[in-house]
């Protein structure tokens, strides 16, 4: 499916499904190596990877399974390269192993997770049910990825760019976590100059290049001496400390006088955003918070609600959780609000996506019981 | 006085957790050896395997990455097809590369990746404890195998370098057997023509080494050897299968 392609940098808009725009922000980022295997809603992506990655001098390999090409991720970041992969949710499963070695190696890697209908087969529909695979560690061992939840496809594009910086900059793995409605929707698509000449050339000193002139390097996940590797994943902490002081990304959108606070990512928060909108036009005061970083997650979005109020202070709002899954972020959101307002959920998966009337059916009851 | 054998610069001077009577000891020396005749230390870049000879980069003094239980030859691809420039070698034992990695294996090989892999068959799990390998032979006990390998429950001995040379991606497979001065010389220039072929591009190059491990066998290290000349070679062939 070669199709014709405008790329070059300007103001011109591009018409691109999110898993191109994924693609095509990847190579703009300078990313020279995608190992991946064919997975239903994801497909775009890797047949784009297909055509222009070669043409711009990087590699391409359709691996042999999901693990084989985690792996290969593993060996071409190892190796220096800015690296990817790309899955859906059964997929990205199978990748576990992998993603918790590039963890414990601390090797920069960027994988793609468009989600489908889960568990098991599952289906093929949108689905936000891999938060808790994605934010916590979703393989053995105490790690973290980062972890980056587009919106749209400028986002698509804007937030996989950044990926490779974030994992460059932190030697970490970032996952961009999207759904099947946000890889396979066209939206315009405005190539960024910067995006490019962004593109940073950190020193990878750890890289395995061959040991000219050097010490031998070792990229290696193994701590076998005694207290080894306490003081490693210590050494993990430090670091996944600072990048939740650092990283954390959020959207507000009417949230000031706001009396429920919508929470939503990714597809989800579109929605969310357009029952915001009918209910601010109806004279409710409706906002919404949408988490951009899953992990870490934005506490700092929901902390001016929740600081200790003065009298005068206006009663703080009510969160409604919604979710193209069964109460995951749902989690993340009551520990940060840990009792101090009222939070509830609407949720729906295997299919089902909460409709902009749900929302609103559902903050109506809120309201009044 | 002139020195005439001396330890390779390729090998860190540090004692090995090997057990007396082992084979990785020589096989790492070897691969060492040649490296240094070859010239290549400072572009080389080996892949360790899961299994005993998992700290392998502990005692290889070039650029070493480890790859998760199998997957070295992925790993592998990924570093050589980013470093084309350099020498990629994996090192792997019989549980590695032909139970949980053989789809790596196979497609590594079936993708003719110029690369050069180092297979140690020595017919048991050892980091483990001694379980049944799928190289472990009819008959011979292991921890998981305490009555010996039966065919007709445990299969038969996955000769994997005889599959992979069916594959027109695959250039040189050669079996070679560490028991005795002679065998170790040809295992030598085996190791030498794989490492050459990847020098020269002409692709995937494989050799299998029949190596001892008395702990696992239940034998002593000269045991141990004339168990692999007189037993282990009549399933396994040596020689150049490809």
């Amino acid at each position: 499916m070669k199709r014709s392609r405008k790329t070059e940098v300007g103001r011109q808009k591009i018409l691109m499904t999110g898993n191109e725009a994924i693609a095509e922000g990847a190579l703009a980022a300078g990313c020279t190596f995608y190992a991946g295997y064919p997975i239903t809603p994801q497909n775009e992506l890797i047949a784009y990877m297909s055509v222009h990655m070669q043409e711009r001098g990087g590699v391409f390999i359709q691996a042999e399974a999901e693990v084989a090409a985690i792996n290969m991720v593993f060996g071409a970041s190892a190796a220096g390269a800015r690296s990817m992969t790309s899955s859906s949710s059964p997929g990205i499963s199978l990748k576990q192993e992998g993603i918790s070695y590039i963890a414990g190696a601390e090797l920069p890697a960027v994988i793609v997770n468009i989600m489908r209908g889960g568990p098991g087969l599952g289906n093929i529909a949108p689905a936000q049910s891999d938060y808790f695979q994605a934010t916590r560690s979703g393989g053995h061992g105490d790690y973290h990825c980062l972890v980056l939840a587009p919106s749209g496809i400028q986002e698509c594009y804007d937030l996989t760019a950044l990926a490779f910086e974030l994992a460059d900059q932190y030697r970490i793995p970032v996952i961009i976590l999207g759904d099947g409605m946000l890889g396979q929707m066209m939206e315009p698509l405005a190539i960024k100059s910067e995006v490019g000449s962004q593109k940073s050339e950190v020193r990878k000193e750890w890289a395995l290049t061959g040991c000219q002139g050097r010490e031998p390097n070792v990229a290696k996940s193994f701590y076998l001496k005694e207290g080894a590797l306490e003081e490693f994943n210590l050494k993990l902490q430090k670091k996944y400390r600072q990048i939740q002081a650092k990283e954390e990304r959020w959207e507000e959108f009417l949230v000031d006088d706001a009396k429920i606070v919508l929470v939503a990512y990714g597809s989800m928060a579109r929605i969310a955003k357009a029952a915001v909108k009918a209910m601010r036009s109806k004279g409710k005061k409706a906002g919404l918070i949408r988490p951009i970083s899953l992990w870490p997650f934005p506490k700092q979005a929901f902390s001016k609600f929740l600081a200790p109020g003065t009298k005068s202070r206006a009663p703080r709002p009510n969160f409604l959780v919604i979710e193209m899954s069964y109460g995951q972020m749902l989690e993340d959101v009551q520990l940060v609000v840990n009792g101090r307002a009222e939070v509830e959920f609407l949720g729906r998966s295997g299919g089902g996506i909460p409709s902009e009337k749900e929302i609103i059916n559902k903050v109506n009851k809120i309201y009044h019981g | 006085m002139d020195k005439i054998y001396v330890p390779p610069r390729s090998l860190r001077p540090v004692s090995t957790h090997y057990c007396p009577g082992c084979g990785h000891g020589l096989a790492h020396r070897l691969i060492a050896e040649v490296i240094d005749e070859l010239g290549i230390r400072e572009k080389v870049i080996a892949v360790a395997p899961v299994g005993c000879a998992v700290i392998a980069y502990d005692y290889w003094d070039f650029d070493c990455s480890e790859a998760a239980h199998g997957r070295a030859l992925a790993v592998a691809t990924g570093i050589k097809r980013v470093r084309p420039q350099n020498i990629v070698f994996t090192y792997q034992g019989d549980g590695d590369l032909a139970a949980i990695g053989t789809n790596e294996t196979i497609h590594a090989a079936n993708r003719g990746e110029n690369l050069s892999v180092f297979f140690i068959n020595n017919a048991v799990y050892g980091m483990t404890g001694g379980q049944m390998a799928p190289t472990t032979l009819l008959g011979q006990k292991t921890s998981t195998t305490p009555e010996g390998r039966s065919a007709q429950v445990q299969g038969y001995p996955l000769k994997i370098s005889e599959m992979l040379a069916l594959l027109p991606g695959v250039k040189y497979i050669e079996r070679t057997g560490l028991y005795s001065p002679p065998e170790i010389i040809k295992t030598k220039k085996a190791i030498k023509k794989a490492l050459m072929n990847q020098v020269e591009g002409v692709g995937f190059s494989l050799v299998e080494m029949l190596s001892p491990c008395p702990t696992y066998w239940g034998l002593s290290p000269q045991e141990a050897m004339s168990w692999i000349k007189n037993t282990m070679v009549k399933e396994f062939p040596l020689g150049v299968i490809k």
